[in-house]
């Protein structure tokens, strides 16, 4: 890993206000991440873990510290540029999927590259092929209410990784899934990360946090553990998860 | 991200939606459907007027003597004896800016012949009579010069007295028609007017020479004209010019001295024309103002479903954010969304607007008239109403934030 972090950032502090009470969501956090690592970032509601991801997913900025990004320094970016940033290096997953009702699988896709500004012709073919990886070659046409749970969940993956992404970021994304489902869509994620894409994801969940190369634990705003795990770790908590379901 | 892709993307939100995008264009339809209607209807009347002016002769002014005053006791226009029938030549002869002069005498006089008889209203005048007021002969031919040099008996008349007289689609020509008991030859039947500006007849009438009138059927040519004298100016360009040299000529020729009233009127049926169609104009402008005010309502109905839908869709705009919208796409989209409902309106609007004008017309007989460029008003303004009124939700979606709205419930 002679190439420079994914993602850096350094005493990433994060206060609210809340009337007259000061909220400090995050308390000087650092954390490295290397092309093509897959990390799960665990901690119980309220440690600070969403608020973290906020501000590596550039949807928020931070109170104090520096956070850069490839290499670019993001931490005093405006809206447009945060936008730029999110649109050409990031891919999201969320919880809830967040795909657009009543329109088919391949637009629901198609967005990023839209606000990309991909030429239409290109648009549809690429979406179709990162529809296919995620195993929905065949469901292109079908709106979010046409699809199960863990179809869409696949959907906003296919999403995410249109734009070929230098990092995907995952929020719970297993939250609103089915045991069994959530292993698919976990070994999906195990399947892109060794296909080469670094994925960063939140749970509270120890034994989704199990699928994944690192686990990086968070409490009261700051890291309480950063251990990293063996493929044959993640590969045994496959298994682990199969019997359990069985 | 180009405009293209956001008209797509605004288009796409719509249809989504198709009901309620439905009813919110509806408030549009009616109120672009309505300007179009109502201007059709006003600028209809206005050019009713207009043709109907245009019928009673262009460019004509009327020369009326003016009021007796007796003792204090004040007759009406025309009751004096002031314009004599040398004023009548000396208009046609000195004053410029005229082309044609005809005095005119009128009476009522009761009709025979054919078994029939019919009161009516018999005038008496010269053969440019005819050209002044652009009546055009129907069948027959208008009495000459010489006519009216021989006081002959000859009479022009019109459809409505020949219809009571002598029966619908009948030919009088050559017939023998008694006019206060002298017998008159019929020589020409007039085109038919219909009903004139002031809402009469003009086709209940007999034309005879004036001379004829004067002597065979009043007391013979006297000194004064009891009657008006018609002139035609010779474009309308020099209406006004004739018209003040008429006044000039005439105050001269009765030796009226400064500061004296006129003892004549000198009447241009332009201004008489041109105040009517003010008239309609105004009554255009309310009527246009009125559907205005329900565009309005229309646009506010806009912002409302827009305000609605950025609320509906808060998760989205967060989702839209997050892959990388920027607050300027978001407020363009929205704001696309808003003229995009606003322009269906108004063209659906223009399409109902000219629907109701057209069938105005044809089953109401109403004079319509939609002139285009009222069509590109009303689409101009719409598309304004869908800016304006879609700016405030638009903006409102852009300020979002990405993080509350993608936990937006």
């Amino acid at each position: 890993m002679a190439d420079a972090p994914i993602l850096e950032a350094t005493d990433l502090v994060k206060t609210y206000t809340m009337g007259d009470v000061q909220v400090h969501a995050l308390r000087g956090v650092s954390l490295s991440v290397e092309r093509g690592e897959f990390v799960a970032i665990m901690g119980t509601s309220g440690s600070g873990k969403s608020t973290l991801m906020n501000i590596l997913g550039c949807l928020d900025r931070p109170t104090s510290g520096s956070y850069s990004l490839v290499g670019r320094e993001v931490a005093g970016l405006d809206r447009d540029e945060l936008s730029e940033i999110r649109n050409q290096v990031l891919g999201f997953v969320f919880q809830s999927f967040n795909l657009l009702s009543r329109t088919s699988a391949i637009e629901n896709v198609e967005l990023p590259m839209i606000y990309q500004g991909v030429r239409r012709r290109d648009r549809g073919p690429r979406a179709a092929r990162a529809l296919e990886r995620v195993g929905l070659g065949k469901r292109l046409d079908h709106t979010p209410n046409q699809l199960s749970g863990g179809q869409q969940q696949r959907v906003a993956i296919a999403r995410a990784i249109v734009t070929e992404p230098k990092l995907i970021l995952a929020d719970e994304p297993t939250g609103n899934l089915d045991s069994k489902t959530s292993l698919e869509i976990m070994a999906l994620f195990q399947e892109l990360s060794r296909s080469g894409i670094t994925i960063v994801l939140v749970t509270h969940e120890p034994d989704i946090a199990m699928f994944t190369d690192r686990v990086v634990l968070v409490r009261d705003g700051k890291i309480k553990s950063d251990r990293r795990q063996t493929a044959t770790d993640a590969r045994a908590a496959v298994d682990a998860y199969v019997e359990v379901e069985e | 991200m180009n405009l293209f892709n956001t008209i797509l993307i605004a288009i796409r939100a719509l249809l989504r939606n198709k009901m309620r995008s439905f009813l919110t264009v509806l408030g549009i339809i009616i109120g672009v459907g309505a300007v179009i209607a109502m201007v059709a209807i006003g600028e209809g009347a206005k050019a009713e007027v207009q043709k109907s002016f245009d019928k009673m002769g262009t460019n004509m002014l009327v020369i009326r003597p003016g009021a007796t005053q007796t003792g204090g006791v004040r007759g009406g226009g025309g009751s004096a004896s002031t314009i004599t029938w040398d004023d009548v030549d000396a208009v046609r002869d000195e004053a410029s800016g005229v082309s044609r002069v005809s005095p005119q005498m009128r009476m009522n006089a009761q009709l025979v012949g054919d078994g029939q008889n019919w009161s009516t209203s018999v005038e008496g005048v010269n053969p440019d009579y005819f050209e002044i007021r652009a009546w055009p002969i129907a069948a027959g031919a208008p009495f000459t010069e010489a006519d009216v040099t021989a006081k002959t008996k000859v009479a022009v008349i019109g459809g409505t007295v020949a219809d009571n007289i002598y029966g619908p689609g009948s030919s009088p020509i050559g017939s023998i028609l008694r006019i206060n008991n002298v017998p008159f030859e019929i020589v020409g039947l007039l085109a038919r007017k219909g009903q004139s500006a002031m809402g009469q007849d003009s086709d209940d009438v007999v034309i005879i020479p004036v001379t004829t009138l004067a002597s065979k059927l009043q007391g013979g040519l006297k000194k004064y004209l009891t009657g008006s004298i018609y002139v035609s100016a010779s474009s309308s360009a020099t209406t006004t010019l004739a018209q003040n040299d008429i006044t000039a000529l005439l105050r001269s020729r009765h030796k009226l001295r400064d500061g004296e009233d006129n003892d004549f009127t000198v009447n241009n049926l332009a201004d008489v024309a041109s105040a009517r169609a003010e008239g309609t104009e105004t009554m255009t402008r309310l009527l246009a103002g009125i559907a205005l005010v329900s565009l309005l309502v229309g646009g506010i109905g806009i912002m409302n479903i827009m305000l609605v839908s950025v609320t509906e869709r808060t998760r989205e705009i967060g989702l839209r954010m997050a892959i990388g919208a920027k607050p300027g796409d978001i407020l363009v989209q929205f704001v696309i969304e808003a003229v995009a409902l606003s322009m269906i309106g108004g063209a659906v609007g223009v399409g109902a607007g000219v629907g109701a004008a057209y069938y105005l017309a044809t089953q109401f007989g109403w004079a319509t008239l939609v002139q285009p460029q009222i069509i590109a008003v009303s689409l101009g303004f719409s598309a304004a109403v869908g800016v304006g009124f879609g700016l405030y939700p638009a903006y409102k979606a852009s300020r979002l934030d990405p993080i509350q709205a993608l936990r937006y419930e």
